[in-house]
This record gives structure tokens, C-alpha cells and sequence, in this order.
């Protein structure tokens, strides 16, 4: 165990964790940012995809040491002054899920998309997307939704 | 047994699980803990509570008194009590609709206490696609009596004739005076009062306002913020984190055991009884050291195989005589093969699959003295509750069984395995615990899929008509076993297997095995007997409904418009369950390396009036994606009471590059009553598919997941 200091959605947490700890955990059950979830541990289905540094990676690969220093951002991070982000108006609009497990990974890998390519092709939002699993099989709605956000056409804060 | 009750007998004997995943000896001491050393009766007849307790008893009267479902608070909010619970289907919302319709408010004014044992009459489960059948008309009985007495309650208050006023907008108003009253001003908080009888009158579709308009699912904000808490999400005072150490095997024994370097970390509780051994830790990192520290040594008897499943089925059919249905038999199948023109005899196979939802199964276990409480994702809490307090050895009335909605189930969340570990260990640990099932422990010991192997066998003219079918399922259930097609000389029958694995019901139960074998057999007659395969079907059936269908799916899709052929092609399926009426379209690629892609899939779904439009069409497009899914790459691998594909990157389900066009037709009838929508609507895609395969490259694939070039 050993004291650490993470910045998460801005903020600065100060707590004790083994530094091998997986980030996912620290986030979920340390922290209490539940909003990220596990899926499979294994990096194979995206439900724990937060932003380090603007870029989506799987929090239950992430090691805490592999973290440190690093700006995080997570679902619970993305609204302003109570305002969804236009990628979660997006996602509520087009009603992108079902049971909603997945939904957490799916928009942050949509926002992290949409930062590198404000006007994604289908491909690229295959291949951005390729990763998280919706086992209710709403992609034609996720699709639609990061096309919405992408065209501006959905109400929320500023991305 | 009323025809209701039947139906649902049968209906859940397709769904029982073949065997729990423990037994427990328990701890006197322990019992002394929860009891205060009083007196002490263990019935410990294995095998026999969780059968007598909970599981046998189908059927509980369901109450008449409205204050058991509806009550509307001073505020004006209506609370809706329900055994029923969401886990994607959107139920939270379409439940909601249907109140708001009869009681005459807004959507926004109501909210829903679903699969809270203690406070929600009891029921049954969330399964085999009846909350729309069965709990929808409850609620809106319940929400048409309760506008009544508000109407009467106004009345009497004015001192006049109830039929001059009018119920809006959750408030009760006259006409004539303009003077209105609230719900809320009306009831004060105080509960409804009334026994329900009769049938109330209740709105038909064709003058809904609210049910039948598409509707936003309710809560969707709680979701795509983070903010909604699943069961795994949970915290609770003092809580600890349980881990549980799985046997290499299934149907392994305990040999040794050594829990000394585990006990050494600190604050970590072993738990063995049994065959069982777990953990508790303060925190997940203390309990996955005391978990790899555990050593325990297992014996795994040989057992079947997946290579030698098939031939197992056939060779053990039918070995418990008790569980065999009597067969669907008319005419007679010999006769007419003896004078058929077109004859064909056909096995097909599906594998076992697993439901994989997202969320794992999950449980937060607490113990107040001696009761028991237990949030957990289940889609059967009343049966859940019967599982613990049999588990446990106490009455139903000392367990609370909680379900925070779900992050998916498919059928796979019947029973309550990780609600009785976690139970199990905060008993043993006297704090509340937290149980989260691995991905590798949601693939190996949830329960699964069935495989099976059905053998078709079939006669027809030549100018299309089918006059012989017989045909025999081993393994995989009855659902859907029937035929939709008029065909006079028919032989039905599923014949039971005590199945290698642990395996029980899943979205739309065996209907999608049935649907493959039978809708990819009438493809083979229909290019027997060269014809049109959907002309071929059309012909086959007088059933207007379903006839309605597949002309709508052709019509869509441009049905016979392209041919198919050169590595491109096109198939139909279609068939009626669960009061759902469905038909898919088909179209793949495939090339000569025999990679496949299907292009487009166009289904038309009709299950009577519609309820709500925009989350029936979510279903719909789920369930063609999940279908695909079984129809192309799901299949669990075992060897000898092993899995061997238990992660995703081994056991493939569909991705965003799986994705084809979805064109979907609801085809809404108001006039009729409303049926489920969560399961028929994956029966058409794996035989549209593989119908679809042998028009592109004359290969007719037989086996699900369908494999293009296996047979060549």
C-alpha cells in the first residue's frame, strides 16, 4: 500500500492503494465513481473506458502508477454546471441503450472519437467503437447518436 | 389448474435450471449467532428445500385490493408497486405508459417500485415476454379503478353527479363550475381503499394518447450520466468484498485444502462448507491475495465432452419418463411419406451458447439479526427469496430479495447463485458482503444455453404442399416446436436429456433452435420443389397474421426484386411465438475465401397493439444483433467439465463491425391485444441467414454458428 494522487475529472484524490492496483477499482471502489464499470477485466469489452490524457483506455488494464500525474476524465466528469455533454444528450436523444451497463464506455469512447475527429466517416466510428460490446445490440442507435453529436443537432453543454 | 396457470407451469419448466450450484451444511454456531442459541432444527435433507420451497409453487393468488399496486402520494406522484423488474427491456417505461393511460396523468408523475420483495405483490419473474400480456392489463385495471374512485371521491365532495366530471392531467375537474381538484388534494396520501372485481373498463388502443405514441425511456438520464447504481455499484456500512474459488472443473469434489496463507493476510475471512470456499476481505486487492493464496486440491470426474454431445442426446433421450411430453401427432407422418413426391430427411444442430450480459451477476448480502437482505440482478426475485430463505433454512418472510435495475439478463438470470455465495459468506463474516462474478465465472458457471440435435424428417407434392413432418428435438425444449404451416400428417416431439451442462432458459427459450431447424428444412423443401421459398411458405399457411408479415418483410426488403446467386444472396424465415408474429429477410456476402458478411437484415414484427413504438423497435434491432451473434460466432467449447473459451476474445459476440442494415416493420394492430416483444423478434435471423448462405453458394449449413465453407 502506498499513498497516492490522482486527477480525476479535474480533481485531486488523495488516498492509499497498492500501486499495482488496477485503476478501475480504485475508481469504483475506492473513490466511489461507479459510473465506470467492469465488464471482463480483460480490456475486451470497453465497459471501464475512461479518458487519460483525451485518449480512451481500458481503466482495468490501467495500473494506478500508470495514472499518476496523468488528467482522467470519467462519465461522471463530462457534465457542466449540470448540463449533459452533447455526446450524453446525443446518446439519451437517439435512446442509445437498453440496459444502460455499456452506455458509460460508449460515450466516453464516442467523446474521445469526436475530439480527434469532429466529423467521423462509418469507419471511423467502427473503428473507434470496435472495442466496447453492447450485448442488447443497440449499435445502430449508438451510431446514430455519435452522428447526431457530431452534426452539432443535439442540446447540451459545450464538449 | 386453470388454462392460466397451465401456461405458466409450462412455461417455467422450461425454464428450470438443472441443479443449484450449492448446497450448504451450514455452521451451528452460526445459527446459534443469527437464532440467539435457541432452539435449533436443521432439516438437512439434500436436494429437497430448494425444490419443495419456492421453485414447485407456481402459482399465488394475485391481490385484488388496488393499494397493493397504485398509490398516489399528497404531492400528486403515483407510485406503481411491481413484481416485475427492468433490465433493459424498458419495461420501467412502457409500465408507466400504460397508467398513465388509464389513471389519466402524466408519464413524469408516476414512478415504478419494481422486484422489491417486501413491498411488491408477489410474482412469478421477468421472462418468457408476458409483463406486456399479464402486467400491463393488471396495471391498467388497477389504474382504471383508482380513476373511478378519484371521479367519485370528487363527486361526493361536490355534492354531484360523478358522470359531469372529467379526469385530466392527474387533476379531477367540473365542466360546469370550472373548479378542479388534484389527485393528491383528493387522496391526501391516503391509501385507495377497494377491492377489485369484475373488469374494469379499460381505454382501447385505438383511443390511446399516451400508450402507443413513442416514449422516451424514463430514466434515461440516470443512466448516460453514471449516476444510476446497479447492484455491483452498491455500498453498504462495514461491507466487505467476497471472492469465491472456483473447482477446475464441474461436478468436482474437494480433496484437500489449505487456507493458512490466505488467513494470514489481514482482515480476510475463509469460508468453507462444503464443496464451497470463499473469501471476504475488506477491500477487492486483500480478497483476489487471499484467493490466489487458497490451495485447494479437486477431483473432476470424466465426463461428456462437447465433441461427443450430439451423439450423447440421441443415445440419452428420454431417460426420465416423468419429464416426457406427449407428442404432437396427427394424421399419420408414414402414410403420407409413403405418397409424397418431394421427401427429405434432415439433422440440425445448435451449440451451447451463453447469455454474456454486460453487467455479471452480483450481490450485496446483509444479515440483521435474523433477517436477511439481498440486492441482487435476478429476473425472479419472489423465486430468489424462496431460494435464500430455503438455502438458509428460514422463512420467506425473514428474506428481502431487492433488485436495483439490471445490466442485462437474456433469460440467464433466473436463479440466485451469487445472491446465496454472497449470503453465504456475510453470514459466515457477520458484515454485509459484496459478490461480483468474474467475466470467467459469468462464461463458466452461469447457467447455459442449451445445445441440441433435431432430426427433421419431411414429405410434400410437387406442386409445394407440405403433407408430412415429423420431427424430433433432443435437448434443446419445446418452445416453439409446433409448426405455423398446415400440414395434416405431423409427428412432434422433444425428448429430454440430462445435459452435460448446467443449463436453463435464455432469450426466447428454444424457439430460435426450432425456428433454425424448422425454417432452414422448409427452405430446403421450397428449393426441392423449386419454388419460391417465400411463395413456398405462403402457401403453406392460412394464418393471416403471419401471412401479414412476411408480406410486409418481402415488401420492405424488395423480396425477389435482386437474385440471388454469385457469392450474394437473400433468405426468409418466419414464425409465431409467444403471441408474436415475425418475419426476417436475410442478405449476406460471401466470399470465395468464404468470408461472410450479412449486408442487410429486414425483420416485420407484429405482437398486437403497441405499446410504445420507439422501445419495441430497440428490442427489435437487440434482438437481430443478439441473433446474429448465435446464428455466427457463439458457441461455448468444453472438454470434461471444462469451458474453454470463457472470455470474450475466445467466445465472439457481435461488435459495431458486425453491424448490417436494419430495416425494421412494426406492423401495429390495434385491434388486437398487446403481446411481448423482447424475445420473438431473434427467432427468424439464424435460418433467414442460413437460408440466405445456401442462396449466395448453394451450401446448406446446418449447424449453428453457421460456418460458411465447413461442408465444402
Amino acid at each position: 500500500m502506498q499513498a497516492a494522487v490522482l486527477t480525476i475529472n479535474g480533481k485531486q484524490y488523495r488516498f492509499t492503494a497498492p500501486p499495482d492496483q488496477r485503476l478501475l477499482w480504485i475508481l469504483r471502489e475506492t473513490l466511489g465513481l461507479t459510473g465506470t464499470k467492469y465488464g471482463c477485466g480483460e480490456g475486451q469489452c470497453g465497459a471501464c473506458t475512461v479518458l487519460i490524457e483525451g485518449k480512451p483506455v481500458r481503466s482495468c488494464l490501467t495500473t494506478l502508477s500508470a495514472a499518476v500525474g496523468k488528467q482522467i476524465v470519467t462519465i461522471e466528469g463530462l457534465e457542466r454546471d449540470g448540463a449533459l455533454h452533447p455526446v450524453q444528450q446525443a446518446f439519451l436523444q437517439e435512446e442509445a441503450l437498453q440496459c444502460g451497463y455499456c452506455t458509460s464506455g460508449m460515450i466516453l469512447s464516442a467523446v474521445a472519437l469526436l475530439n480527434r475527429k469532429p466529423n467521423p466517416t462509418d469507419d471511423d466510428i467502427t473503428g473507434a467503437m470496435n472495442g466496447n460490446i453492447c450485448r442488447c445490440g443497440t449499435y445502430p442507435r449508438i451510431v446514430a447518436a455519435i452522428r447526431q453529436a457530431a452534426q452539432g443537432k443535439s442540446k447540451g453543454s459545450a464538449a | 389448474m386453470n388454462p392460466m396457470d397451465l401456461e405458466l407451469t409450462r412455461e417455467l419448466k422450461q425454464h428450470e435450471i438443472n441443479g443449484d450450484l450449492h448446497w450448504f451444511a451450514l455452521d451451528r454456531r452460526e445459527f446459534v449467532r443469527l437464532f440467539g442459541g435457541g432452539l435449533l432444527v436443521c432439516a438437512c435433507v439434500r436436494g429437497l428445500p430448494a425444490q419443495e420451497s419456492g421453485r414447485a409453487r407456481t402459482t399465488h393468488e394475485l391481490p385484488k385490493d388496488l393499494a397493493a399496486w397504485l398509490h398516489i402520494g399528497e404531492d400528486g406522484q403515483v407510485t406503481i408497486l411491481t413484481g416485475k423488474v427492468e433490465m433493459g427491456q424498458n419495461i420501467r417505461t412502457s409500465l408507466a405508459q400504460q397508467v398513465a393511460e388509464e389513471l389519466h396523468v402524466s408519464v413524469e408523475s408516476i414512478s415504478l417500485t419494481m422486484g422489491d420483495t417486501d413491498l411488491v405483490p408477489w410474482d412469478a419473474g421477468t421472462f418468457g415476454s408476458r409483463t406486456t400480456p399479464t402486467m400491463g392489463p393488471q396495471l391498467r385495471e388497477m389504474a382504471a379503478t383508482a380513476r373511478e374512485m378519484l371521479l367519485a371521491m370528487a363527486a361526493r365532495q361536490w355534492q354531484i353527479d360523478a358522470s359531469t366530471l372529467v379526469a385530466e392531467d392527474g387533476r379531477i375537474s367540473d365542466p360546469k363550475t370550472k373548479r378542479s381538484l388534484s389527485y393528491g388534494e383528493l387522496t391526501r396520501g391516503q391509501k385507495l381503499v377497494k377491492i377489485v372485481e369484475g373488469d374494469p373498463t379499460l381505454t382501447p388502443a385505438t383511443e390511446w394518447k399516451v400508450a402507443g405514441q413513442p416514449a422516451h425511456k424514463v430514466d434515461g438520464t440516470a443512466f448516460v450520466s453514471g449516476r444510476h447504481q446497479y447492484t455491483s455499484d452498491l455500498r453498504r456500512p462495514g461491507m466487505l468484498y467476497g471472492k469465491i474459488l472456483r473447482p477446475p472443473g464441474f461436478r468436482a469434489k474437494l480433496v484437500s485444502f489449505d487456507d493458512s496463507a490466505a488467513k494470514a493476510i489481514s482482515g480476510v475471512t475463509v469460508v468453507h462448507d462444503g464443496d464451497f470456499i470463499g473469501v471476504t476481505a475488506p477491500d477487492l486487492w486483500s480478497g483476489d491475495q487471499a484467493l490466489s493464496k487458497l490451495k485447494a486440491q479437486w477431483n473432476v470426474p470424466p465426463q461428456i465432452s462437447e465433441r461427443e454431445m450430439f451423439d450423447y442426446f440421441r443415445k440419452n433421450a428420454d431417460a426420465d419418463k416423468s419429464e416426457l411430453e406427449s407428442p404432437e401427432v396427427s394424421g399419420s407422418v408414414s402414410k403420407a411419406m409413403a405418397s409424397a413426391e418431394i421427401k427429405l430427411a434432415q439433422t440440425y444442430t445448435v451449440a451451447y451458447i451463453q447469455h454474456a450480459p454486460l453487467e455479471p451477476r452480483a450481490a450485496v448480502a446483509e444479515w440483521q439479526g435474523e433477517k436477511l437482505t439481498v440486492w441482487t440482478g435476478t429476473q425472479r426475485p419472489f423465486a430468489v427469496r424462496d431460494e435464500l430463505a430455503a438455502t438458509f433454512r428460514i422463512p420467506t418472510e425473514q428474506v428481502r430479495v431487492m433488485v436495483p435495475d439490471t445490466g442485462s439478463a437474456y433469460g440467464g438470470k433466473h436463479t440466485g447463485d451469487a445472491a446465496v455465495e454472497a449470503a453465504r459468506l456475510a453470514k459466515a463474516a457477520g458484515k454485509p458482503v459484496k459478490l461480483v462474478w468474474t467475466r470467467e465465472e459469468e462464461f463458466t458457471w452461469a447457467y447455459f444455453r442449451p445445445s441440441g440435435v433435431i432430426d427433421v424428417k419431411s414429405g410434400a407434392l410437387r406442386d409445394g404442399t407440405v403433407t408430412a413432418w415429423e420431427y424430433h428435438n433432443y435437448n434443446s425444449g419445446p418452445a416453439a416446436i409446433g409448426t405455423p404451416y398446415n400440414i395434416a400428417n405431423k409427428l412432434i416431439q422433444f425428448h429430454p436429456v440430462d445435459a452435460p451442462l448446467r443449463q436453463g432458459s435464455y432469450r426466447g427459450l428454444a424457439a430460435t433452435a426450432n425456428h433454425f431447424a424448422r425454417e432452414s428444412h422448409m427452405d430446403e423443401l421450397a428449393h426441392a420443389a423449386g419454388m419460391d421459398p417465400l411463395q413456398f411458405r405462403l402457401k403453406n399457411t392460412a394464418n393471416d397474421r403471419l401471412r401479414a408479415v412476411y408480406n410486409a418483410v418481402a415488401e420492405k426488403a424488395g423480396w425477389g426484386k435482386q437474385k440471388s446467386g454469385a457469392g450474394h444472396g437473400f433468405g426468409v424465415a418466419g414464425g409465431i411465438e409467444k403471441g408474436g408474429y415475425v418475419a426476417t429477410i436475410a442478405e449476406v456476402e460471401v466470399d470465395s475465401k468464404h468470408s461472410l458478411r450479412v449486408v442487410r437484415v429486414v425483420e416485420a414484427f407484429e405482437c398486437g397493439a403497441v405499446v410504445n413504438p420507439n422501445g419495441l423497435q430497440n428490442q427489435i434491432e437487440g434482438s437481430i444483433i443478439m441473433g446474429l451473434g448465435g446464428a455466427l460466432s457463439e458457441a461455448i467449447h468444453f472438454e470434461n467439465g471444462r469451458i474453454l473459451n470463457p472470455h470474450f476474445a475466445e467466445y465472439r459476440v457481435p461488435r459495431f463491425q458486425h453491424l448490417p442494415q436494419i430495416d425494421v416493420v412494426l406492423v401495429d394492430r390495434k385491434d388486437l391485444p398487446s403481446a411481448g416483444a423482447g424475445e420473438t423478434p431473434i427467432v427468424g435471423v439464424a435460418p433467414a441467414v442460413a437460408n440466405a448462405i445456401f442462396a449466395a453458394t448453394g451450401e446448406r449449413l446446418r449447424a449453428m454458428p453457421l460456418r460458411a465453407g465447413e461442408t465444402s
